[in-house]
């Protein structure tokens, strides 16, 4: 191709079709440079890196550590004296000592001294065949639980002392599998919020940045389609996301998080792309409205902020009020958290993601033709 | 021969504000014309609508025989732009950023690396755009706009931020690209700047095209008079007074000066008496013109 003067036109204009192979691989030129420029671009920006791929593994720590507290706490009890009934019953069912943690005192004061500021649960006292609790109603919930637990412990000492065989027995069962432990739902929902903020915040500021840089109205004079810058964001983007995707779950699945992926996980790649694009739209549409790069964070962090919250990604669903699972329904965030999740943490069949799929698709198509709609090239 | 830019009675407005007005010019094959004017006197928007950024609301335009608006990908391969700002991708070197033009316009990265010596930053080539001057983001700027060698370049106002240094040393840059053979149209407010490069002038105020022509026919067309002065003493007053009739005499004990319509009489005979020590020579200059047509009151 050469670049001659004013009369030789034509050359400079490749018609699409009968084209050499070389000229074919060309027209992916303008796609495969911007994608390298931007791709360049994020790789080089310290802060963007950070808050794309550390700063998720930093809220996967904290919530981590918050929930994994919250499992039933044990009972603290203190016996005063010989309490025979409680060694029996305790030598008798191991399972007792994952409720109780059991210290002695020869005093009753100190004891109960405990109990009122509360370092202690309960105090246990044995005069014979009367057992005695003191407790505190300061923990109601405690308190429940350390009446219903020693009412259990005398019945069954009773029980094995008028030598009749039990006529009922209880078992109790989980009803989710053992595995689905606080990770299993943390990942999908973190994973998805780091996924949804990057897509949106990415597309949002480099619009707003292009259009105040004048880039946009340059590469508008320059030969190369709004498809292929469009498609080029769109490449990068997944790329990002996937890229987070891996991190993540490398991190989620060492021991100390103890993550298990189930057998389908890899069917969370499809649903990261059409979160991606679900996402890309939001922030597409964000920085065609917003003039600055401050009002694109703003917006984009005003509608993705709520959305973690309300959207399952950091409250868990299962464990939401009912509302916040009500409002779920409109929030695209949930339809990307609880499509990984089906298929990586709940040991769902790849199928149980497509809904999912369509759902962010859909909203993606939606909200990209009306972003198409007020979209200006120009700041006035 | 048809102009590779031909603009008939352009008009943009917004709202009630006419930001271009009726303007009409041609520019021929390898001429570097420029649009010279006040800020807010419409340059950018006439440039915006010969590009093809804008719609003009009237008027015709042609460029290289085609029309710019809407967006003819026929055309923009064959031209070059330079806007205000300074248009980069985030975070590439001065390198990445002339060859990721160079790739959008389907042109070899050794086309690139080459462009980069010639505007001189081949020594910057690993630096990050964000960290480099004003002056080589400029040039860097125009040698995206000129990386696929575009038969027509438009530059807006591309020494608008520079020191004094940095403009002239881009003006060889600018002169070296004239000599290629391609077509420049320039805007600027420095007048210096166009009468040292252009070869021919439209000056524009209020949306309007008032004078158009080649610098120097229109300094000479305004008859101003010349300021000819010498060292003080070398002359009595009743001397130079008689040496120069028709001529305004002033002597601030400094220098002796002549203000005269008819130069080349005074000039010969300060000569013949031996008496050029300190010699200056003061003739109207663009600038004059231009206040002249635009009126001085100072416009922010």
């Amino acid at each position: 191709m050469t670049a001659g003067h004013a009369p030789d036109a034509g050359g400079h204009t490749p018609e699409p079709g009968g084209r050499a192979p070389a000229a074919r691989g060309r027209r992916w030129q303008p796609f495969r440079s911007l994608s390298r420029a931007m791709s360049r671009g994020f790789v080089r920006d310290r802060a963007a890196l950070f808050f794309s791929l550390l700063f998720p593994v930093m809220f996967l720590l904290l919530f981590g550590s918050i929930y994994k507290s919250s499992s039933t706490p044990k009972i603290n009890v203190v016996e005063v004296g010989r309490v025979s009934v409680l060694d029996q019953a305790r030598a008798a069912s191991h399972q007792l000592d994952q409720v109780l943690t059991v210290t002695h005192t020869s005093s009753l004061a100190t004891a109960l001294n405990d109990v009122r500021q509360a370092t202690k649960d309960a105090a246990v006292q044995q005069q014979g065949g009367t057992l005695t609790v003191h407790y505190s109603i300061a923990n109601p919930v405690t308190a429940g639980v350390v009446n219903s637990v020693f009412s259990g412990i005398v019945q069954a000492a009773n029980q094995a002392a008028s030598a009749h065989a039990p006529a009922y027995q209880l078992t109790t069962e989980q009803v989710e599998d053992k595995s689905l432990k606080p990770i299993q739902y943390l990942t999908p929902g973190l994973l998805g919020w780091a996924i949804a903020s990057g897509a949106a915040f990415g597309a949002a500021i480099t619009l707003v940045s292009w259009r105040q840089n004048k880039l946009l109205r340059r590469l508008r004079l320059a030969p190369v389609s709004t498809n292929s810058v469009v498609t080029a964001r769109i490449a990068v983007s997944v790329a990002i996301a996937i890229l987070q995707t891996f991190i993540f779950l490398a991190i989620a699945t060492l021991p100390f998080f103890g993550l298990k992926l189930t057998s389908y996980w890899w069917m969370a790649i499809p649903v990261v792309i059409c979160g991606t694009l679900a996402f890309l739209s939001i922030g597409l549409l964000v920085g065609a409205v917003a003039k600055t790069q401050q009002a694109a964070t703003a917006m984009a962090n005003l509608i993705i902020l709520p959305m973690a919250f309300l959207g399952g990604a950091f409250i868990p669903l299962t464990f939401a009020p009912q509302w916040i699972q009500q409002v779920s329904y409109v929030m695209p965030l949930r339809y990307l958290v609880v499509g990984m999740q089906n298929v990586m943490s709940r040991g769902d069949g790849p199928a149980s993601a497509l809904p999912a799929m369509g759902i962010l698709l859909g909203f993606a198509a939606v909200l990209t033709l009306i972003a198409v709609r007020v979209f200006r090239w120009d700041e006035i | 021969m048809t102009p590779a830019i031909s603009a008939r009675d352009l008009r943009k407005s917004y709202g009630k504000l006419r930001a271009v007005d009726g303007v009409t010019f041609e520019v021929g094959y390898g001429e570097f014309f420029g649009i010279l004017g006040p800020n807010g006197a419409g340059k950018t928007t006439t440039l915006e609508m010969v590009e093809g950024l804008r719609e003009p609301d009237g008027g015709e335009v042609s460029v290289l025989g085609m029309r710019p608006w809407p967006r003819n990908p026929a055309l923009l391969p064959r031209i070059g732009v330079q806007l205000q700002a300074s248009s980069f991708f985030e975070r590439l070197s001065a390198r990445e950023q002339l060859r990721t033009f160079a790739d959008l316009y389907r042109v070899p990265a050794s086309r690139a690396d080459e462009m980069l010596e010639v505007v001189g930053l081949a020594s910057v080539a690993g630096t990050r755009t964000e960290k480099l001057s004003g002056g080589q983001a400029q040039r860097l700027s125009i040698a995206c706009a000129l990386v696929h060698r575009p038969d027509v370049v438009f530059l807006d106002e591309p020494t608008g931020a520079l020191d004094p240094q940095g403009r002239r040393n881009l003006w060889d840059l600018l002169r070296g690209i004239a000599a290629q053979g391609h077509t420049v149209v320039l805007t600027t407010h420095h007048m210096d700047e166009a009468e040292t490069l252009c070869q021919r002038v439209a000056i524009m105020d209020h949306g309007k095209i008032l004078r158009t022509g080649t610098p120097a026919t229109l300094i000479r067309g305004l008859a101003q008079p010349v300021r000819i002065s010498v060292e003080s003493g070398l002359l009595g007053q009743e001397d130079a007074r008689a040496l120069a009739d028709g001529a305004t005499v002033t002597d601030d004990g400094v220098s002796l000066t002549f203000t005269t319509t008819e130069p080349a009489t005074v000039l010969a005979r300060l000569a013949d008496r031996d008496a050029l020590a300190g010699l200056q020579v003061t003739g109207a200059t663009l600038e004059d013109v231009f206040l002249n047509l635009t009126g001085r009151e100072y416009r922010a």
